[in-house]
């Protein structure tokens, strides 16, 4: 019988908490960005989609690597914002979600776009003749009808997240008990000479969190396709 | 209400380009698919913005490209009718038809939920989520949330079309009720030549992007029986009838019309003036159950044939008939003729 140690306990806690908070931070700003490059004409609209969609195509190491070069020490953004407000991020559980945040992001702006997409233009035209003006229309008709793609997104964010492994280690590093995440802890046990049924063991763990949260997400979206 | 606009915008495959100043309560924008007319409403309701030009409602001006005025959509207060019901599929049907009344100012609320669900009928509606409801039903909860934004004015973009003829004629009322009872003023468009006459009193035409006239609805239906081959169609609005012989009696002016209908107290009939048929003397005995005495108002022509205006009283009919007819029977404006028509010759709308 296989035990896990405290550590892989860890690993499987951070885990779950870099997803979590991931998803919910790149929320907003996923809603925001699909609401842009769906409802508004703009200069740069064709650079913030390739911007927002480069994480698809661009391998993770290269992602952690660019945001070493940002967040860090002499990073632009570690040397004139980090360091003066006292922020440490790179090599801690923060960097971790960052980085996954980074890498889903255009997965959930992708199942928030098709959201958008799918609300009918004259519903939102309605809503302005009948006296909403555009914040008031993305909250009582966008926002309530895009509602599938918003959780959909989610929780395809959240499930890559769960195997967010080339920008984290690059960023985070590997750390038990600090930023040590599933992945991490697997590509550990695969290195070490007698770490293969853990490793195994860590795989089903981590297959079994992706068919619930992928099992969820279908039921979530047939019980939605029932309401409407 | 007036409507004075200059507009231009490009579109395509057509360029949008409008100047007109237009009156009226109930007037009509006519004119075949793609002619402009959704994009006309769209500027007036300021969901779209002319490349230049100015848009002017009882003087007011709400857009105006050289003094830079643009007043958003949502200030308007131009209610619209889509040709869909459009409605917030996540409400139910209470909070879709409060949702414009909630964004109004107390000053501007002078249409009340009671006032409207009893106008409409859909009293036993405002509990259902809207996924649930009929066509019709959708229709006038539609209408109804259009109406209770207390709009100044009521922008009703093919609201019929996408309905069948039975479901449409159901519609029309209720939507001629709401403006009446609510005095709203209201902009109809549709390609119908019988919704326009059933719905409006002027009528803007409009062919490729231009306004190409502005006419009365009688005069637009005349307009269209001189150009189109078919028969022009007389539109009776008949009330109050009473039973005879399996039939019905509805008053026409100081006459009865008999009928072969439903006989509901106030419907739509429709009669086609090659379903009239005319005597110079009182025919002696005929199986036609209507025989009218009246006056010939005017003669012309009408797509190769002759249109007859007949006058009956205070009602007005037209006939249609062959040039031969109208010398072998002698017609002349002024003269005294008989119309028979048979009781099952009126298709009841609605």
């Amino acid at each position: 019988m296989l035990a896990f140690s405290h550590s892989d306990y860890l690993a499987i806690l951070l885990s779950l908490k870099v997803a979590t908070v991931a998803t919910i931070l790149s929320l907003p700003f996923g809603f925001a960005v699909a609401y842009l490059m769906t409802y508004r004409k703009f200069r740069g609209r064709v650079l913030l989609d390739v911007l927002v969609n480069l994480p698809l195509t661009l391998p993770p190491v290269v992602i952690g690597y660019l945001l070493l070069l940002l967040l860090g020490k002499n990073g632009w953004i570690g040397m004139w914002v980090l360091q003066p407000l006292g922020i440490h991020i790179i090599f801690t559980w923060k960097a971790a979600v960052i980085a996954t945040a980074v890498v889903g992001f255009p997965l959930m702006v992708r199942s928030i776009r098709t959201g958008m997409e799918a609300i009918d233009q004259r519903l939102i035209e309605a809503s302005r003749t009948l006296g909403a003006g555009p914040l008031d229309t993305i909250v009582t008709v966008i926002l309530p009808l895009s509602c599938r793609g918003l959780i959909a997104g989610s929780l395809l964010m959240f499930a890559r997240g769960l195997g967010e492994f080339g920008a984290t280690i690059i960023v985070a590093g590997n750390i038990p008990g600090v930023t040590q995440t599933i992945p991490l802890a697997i590509y550990e046990y695969v290195s070490s000479p007698s770490g293969d049924a853990m490793a195994i063991a860590l795989c089903v763990v981590s297959v079994t969190i992706s068919v619930a949260v992928l099992v969820f997400h279908e039921w979530l979206g047939r019980r939605m396709v029932k309401v409407d | 209400m007036e409507l004075r606009i200059t507009a231009q915008k490009k579109l395509n495959p057509f360029f949008l380009d409008v100047n007109f100043t237009i009156e009226g309560n109930r007037i009509g924008i006519f004119g075949p698919s793609g002619c402009g007319k959704s994009t006309l409403v769209s500027l007036i309701a300021g969901l779209t913005d002319p490349d230049r030009g100015r848009i002017l409602i009882d003087g007011q001006p709400v857009f105006d490209c050289e003094e830079k005025v643009n007043i958003h959509a949502q200030h308007r207060r131009i209610g619209m009718v889509f040709q869909r019901p459009h409605l917030f599929p996540h409400m139910s049907v209470k909070a879709n038809l409060l949702y414009g009344y909630k964004r109004c100012t107390k000053g501007q609320r002078k249409i009340t939920l009671a006032h409207l669900v009893d106008v409409l009928q859909i009293g036993d509606l405002l509990h259902r989520g809207v996924n649930n409801l009929s066509g019709g039903e959708k229709q006038r909860v539609a209408i109804g949330r259009a109406v209770l934004s207390n709009p100044r004015m009521l922008i009703m973009d093919e609201p019929l079309s996408a309905l069948d003829d039975s479901l449409k004629f159901q519609i029309i009322p209720f939507l001629q009720k709401s403006c009446e009872a609510f005095a709203i003023p209201y902009l109809f468009i549709s390609h119908s030549l019988t919704e326009m006459r059933i719905m409006t009193e002027r009528v803007l035409n409009m062919a490729d992007g231009r306004i190409t006239g502005q006419m009365t609805a009688g005069e637009l239906a005349r307009d269209a029986m001189v150009k189109s081959p078919f028969p022009y169609t007389n539109l009776l609005q008949l009330k109050g009838p009473r039973r005879i012989d399996g039939m019905f009696a509805y008053r026409f002016g100081d006459r009865e019309l008999l009928i072969s209908g439903s006989g509901r107290d106030e419907a739509l009939y429709e009669l086609s003036s090659t379903d009239i048929i005319l005597f110079k003397r009182h025919p002696e005995a005929i199986s036609a159950r209507n025989l009218l005495k009246c006056r010939v108002g005017e003669i012309f022509e009408a797509g190769g044939r002759m249109g007859i205006g007949l006058l009956c009283g205070n009602e007005k009919l037209v006939a249609v008939v062959v040039k031969e007819s109208v010398d072998d029977l002698e017609i002349r404006e002024g003269v005294e003729i008989f119309a028979a028509i048979k009781a099952t010759a009126f298709r009841e709308l609605g």
